[in-house]
This record gives C-alpha cells, structure tokens and sequence, in this order.
C-alpha cells in the first residue's frame, strides 16, 4: 500500500537521457586529471548518505531479522543478545505448526481474490472514465481518497459498517430480505471481509495506472477500428486489452507485492481471527513476535522471511517487465 | 449514451465508492442513543459534536506527535533522497544501475519485517518508543520512493541549464543546491507530501516500536479507543476524520504540484 500511481510512469522513464561528459571538460582552469577524479568520486559524494542509509537502515535490519529466524530465543537472551544458534530449526516450528497451512491458503487467497477484484474493477472504471466525459477529471481525483487515507482510518470505518448488530452493510441486507451476516466474528466471513475492505483501498491505485496506461493509446487505432464497424465490446478486447497488456502487467505485479504485505488492515479488523481464519503470513508474523506476552521472536522472524521469499519472486517478476517495456 | 448520462452514472460510481467515508462522516456526528439505532441513521439528524470534543480532550498531544514525525520525515527523506537524485540522473556514477535496482527491491520489502529488525535493534540502541526512532523507521517507507522520483525528475532537466552554472565556475554542490533544487521543486513538493502523508498513516512501525511510550502517533489513538472495546464510534470515526484531513490536502495539492510541465519555462527564461 505504500506507493504512488506515478511510479511505473516515472520508472519508465527513469533512465537519463545521453551521457553528459562535455560537463567536466568544459569547466574552464582545471586540469584534466582533477577533472577524472571529480567525474569518479563526485557522484558518489551525493550518494553516500543514501548508500550508508540503506546499509544502516534497510540491510541491517533485514540481517538482524535473519539472524533472529536462525537462533532460539528467550525473552531473556533476546534482551542479551546471546541466544545460541538452533539453524533451520525455526522453519521446521514454523512449517510443522497447524496454522501453516491455513495462513498460508489465507495469504494467497486475501492476495489473488484482491487483486483480480482490482484489477477487474479498476479497468473497466478506467475505460469508463477515458471517454472523457464533464466532470470526468474531478471525479477521478475523488476516486483516489480511499487510496490516499490512512489504513486505520479505513480499516476502522469497515469495522463499524461490518458491525453485526449496527452495521450499515446488515442493515441494507436486511431490506432485501437477506439475513445478517456476522462479517467479522463468523470464521466464514472474517476472510471475506477483510478482503472486501483491502479491494476498496485497492481500486484506485489499479484505476489510475490504467488509466495513464490507456492515455498512451493512440485515438487513431479507435477511428481505424471503428471505421470497420467493430463494436466497443470488439474494441476492448482486440484492442485496448492487447496493448495494455504491459501496463497490466505491471499493475498486477505491484499490486501482487502491496498485498502480500497488507497487515494494517487485518490485524485491525479482526486480528487473523476469529480462530485464525483470516490470520496471512503478515499477521501471523506479527502474532508470534508481538502479539501476546511471550513473544517468539525466531518463529516470528522465520515467517517473515518467508514471507520476503513470496514478495521478492513476486519484486522479481516485475523488474523483469518493466525492463522489458523500458527497452 | 449520451455524454450527460455517462457524467450521471459516473457521479453514481464515485458515490458508491466515497460511501463509507460519507459514513464515516455520519457516525463521527451522530448522538451515542443514536449509535445502535436499527435501522441505523442516514443522516445525523440530532447531530452532536461530542465526538469531536472528545477528540480535542484526549487525542490532541497524539495529532502533535504525528505532526512532528511527519515534519521529521520530510527533512530526513529530502536530505537523503534530493542529492541521491541528482547523481542518479545527472552525474552518471558507476554502479549506478545496481542502486537503482536495490532502491526497487527496497520498496517491496513488507514493512512488518522491518519492523521487527528495527525492534531488535531499538531495544539496545534504547530508541524505543522515541520520536526520533520512529522518524527513521518511517523513512524508510519514503526514501527509495523519493530517490526514484527525483530521478525521474531531474533526468528531465536540460544539461544545457547545469553546463552553464559550471562554465560561470559553479561547482557541483552549488549546482545542485541553486540550479537543480530550484528547478526541481514540484518532485520536492510531491515527495514531501507523500513522505508526510506516509508518515502520518504509518500503524506498522508505530505499534511495533511505540507500543510504549508517552508520545505515540494518532493511528495508535485510533488503535486504543478500539481496542479498549470502547463503544463511543462517534468519537473513534471523529479521531478518524481529523486524521484523513492530511489525505484530503494531499488530494487538492498534488493536483496543483505533480504536474511536471515547469522545467521547460525554466529553460526559456
């Protein structure tokens, strides 16, 4: 949930133009050997606090985390830091406990059924609101607020709308006849609701890619199709589908890492339960290392590890694409 | 379908989709007698604002420790992330590429596990429950975004504007700082305000590592009325309103700002 739209456009075109060597050998009253040392060292004069910022606050981290999944730990030891190593053994607790395996259904079922919603969703918001219409702009901009509001803010408001007794969603099932639904507290339902609210928060990311995506489509191509009487719904899918197909991309791969990430919106919805039955990988992570008074910090950071593992195939994949398109 | 009814259905879609703001609106106004109402209100029709004074009783010190780690954020991602920039898009540093890679795989890494190296090394730093630790931790969201950014941004300025600072004998530093940041300042706006924004929603780091302390953020005064199984929603929602005005100024802002057509005046002139 942390990006913004603008990142695959900008990506895109993140590559600077042609190389700009004439800068140093202009600058007049400097020899040619400070000039080579300047064209060396000078860049990496402006990067070094961002290099020493990812070592200190991204690499080691993600160290200390690994190192955590690879040791038995005590709330003691873990206070002294003198825990003794106990290898793989974590990932064997991990794997062999009973909540391995519905986490890990949970995990894919929260990711894909949210994204195909999205994705389904957000294209076809998008082809509607390319046809430019009055007032199409604003409302677009309006469209992006649920994206934009902070996740407990949306969370929190899904709750009380999901409220079994008082909720605005069993109220509205109730007028046509439908009988209420305990959203949140059901094991049948915990899931569905989380996903529900996650598709909310989701639609405008997916709306806005596509719809800055669509923008390139030339309005030739249309007239053209158009010329030999071919319908909107021929349009679509032997057209507008076609060449969008590596902007989707992209959009479904992003979408594929947020969601695997997504922990806010569970944990304050119903915290993986009831009885674990929307509990992922994210939030079950967070269960074992913070989520009671003994905390087990090595299953915990064991979890989360493999959680790095799914996003960074997924991280992977789409380093791929966009290469691909940028090329 | 003429342009009118799709301007109808599209007004009809963004109701649909803005719904569970509006309700959160309604619940923030609505009376606690009314809170449990079946059917419940549409419209707060005995609206109160004991909600909202709630808020002002109790949540106001967490509005301000939002405020100042959000405030932290921006400086500490704009220090980083503007020179990062700079070099990225203009100075072609050699290894440059592999940073720029690293900088993506950065920002898929889910923020829970961060979390929990940040706690292990917080609990011996002793930065802990801290504002200035939480600043950090919330950099992180930002910084990769910010340097891709600039990047982009500033692989858009013209080489003829920065050849001319060197030929009037500027050097790289003043380059940057009084031509290229000058230029620049639409990608600082836009990362600035994402870096606040980010910042200000953060519940990850901020239940991990300030589950604590006296000076905790506002999504954690949301998280605790919750989680006190405290009945009064017309407060929570109200809590909940005042910390989406952030998002909303975002929203009207980075209309203005993230258009990026400034740089070919700057060139003209």
């Amino acid at each position: 949930m942390t990006a913004v739209p603008e990142i695959p456009e900008h990506t895109a075109r993140s590559r600077p133009p042609a190389p700009s060597r004439a800068v140093t050998t202009a600058a007049p009253g400097r020899s040619t050997r400070t000039s080579r040392w300047q064209t060396r060292t000078a860049p990496w004069a402006f990067l070094a606090p961002v290099v020493i910022y990812l070592l200190a606050f991204y690499a080691y981290p993600l160290y200390r985390n690994l190192d955590l999944s690879l040791r038995h730990y005590t709330v003691r030891s873990f206070v002294r830091g003198d825990a003794p190593f106990s290898g793989l053994d974590n990932y064997r607790t991990v794997t062999g406990d009973p909540t391995f395996v519905p986490a890990l259904l949970h995990t894919l079922v929260f990711t894909f059924a949210s994204i195909a919603v999205q994705f389904a969703l957000g294209m076809a918001l998008a082809v509607f609101f390319a046809q430019n219409f009055r007032l199409s702009a604003t409302l677009r901009a309006l469209f992006l607020v649920p994206w934009l509001l902070p996740l407990i803010v949306s969370a929190s408001t899904w709750s009380w709308m999901l409220n079994s007794d008082s909720g605005i969603v069993n109220a509205a099932l109730g007028l046509v006849g439908a009988g209420p639904v305990n959203w949140l507290t059901s094991p049948d339902w915990a899931l569905v609701s989380v996903i529900i609210a996650n598709i909310w928060i989701g639609v405008p990311f997916n709306l806005v890619v596509l719809y800055s995506g669509l923008q390139t489509i030339p309005a030739q191509v249309y007239e053209a199709a158009a010329l030999d009487g071919a319908t909107g719904v021929q349009r679509f899918w032997r057209i507008t589908f076609p060449l969008l197909k590596p902007v989707s991309a992209i959009t479904l791969l992003l979408g594929l890492v947020y969601t695997l990430k997504v922990f806010d919106l569970i944990w304050i919805m119903t915290k993986g339960g009831p009885a674990n039955a929307s509990t992922t990988f994210a939030t079950w992570s967070y269960q074992f290392s913070f989520g009671s008074l003994l905390p087990e910090f090595g299953p915990g950071a064991a979890v989360g590890n493999l959680l790095i593992v799914m996003a960074l195939i997924a991280g992977l994949f789409y380093i791929r694409i966009q290469r691909r398109s940028v090329s | 379908m003429t342009r009118s009814w799709k301007t109808v259905l599209g007004l009809l879609f963004t109701a649909i989709m803005l719904f569970p703001v509006y309700w959160m609106l309604n619940v923030s106004f609505t009376r606690d007698s009314d809170m449990r109402a079946d059917p419940p209100h549409v419209f707060p029709f005995h609206g109160t604002l004991e909600g909202y004074r709630a808020v002002l009783d109790q949540q106001l010190p967490y509005l301000g420790t939002s405020l100042l780690i959000g405030l932290g954020t921006v400086v500490l991602t704009l220090v980083l992330s503007a020179p990062a920039g700079y070099a990225l898009a203009k100075l072609r540093p050699r290894g440059g590429g592999v940073l720029g890679f690293v900088l993506l795989v950065a920002q898929m890494i889910p923020g829970i596990i961060m979390a929990m190296g940040f706690y292990a090394i917080y609990l011996r730093a002793g930065l802990l429950n801290t504002v200035p630790g939480l600043i950090l931790a919330d950099s992180t969201i930002a910084v990769p975004f910010g340097v891709l950014i600039f990047t982009a941004f500033m692989a858009g300025i013209p080489d003829e504007l920065l050849h001319a600072a060197l030929i009037d004998g500027a050097t790289r530093w003043r380059t940057f700082v009084s031509v290229v940041l000058p230029v620049s300042r639409n990608a600082v706006v836009t990362v600035s305000l994402f870096a606040f924004l980010w910042a200000w929603s953060d519940f990850v780091f901020a239940t991990t590592l300030d589950g604590g302390g006296g000076l905790r953020p506002i999504t954690l005064g949301i998280y605790q009325y919750i989680g006190n199984n405290n009945q009064q929603w017309n407060a929570i929602m109200a809590t909940a309103v005042i910390a989406s005005i952030p998002a909303t100024l975002l929203l009207i802002l980075a209309q203005r700002y993230v258009a990026a057509g400034v740089i070919a005046g700057a060139v003209k002139d």
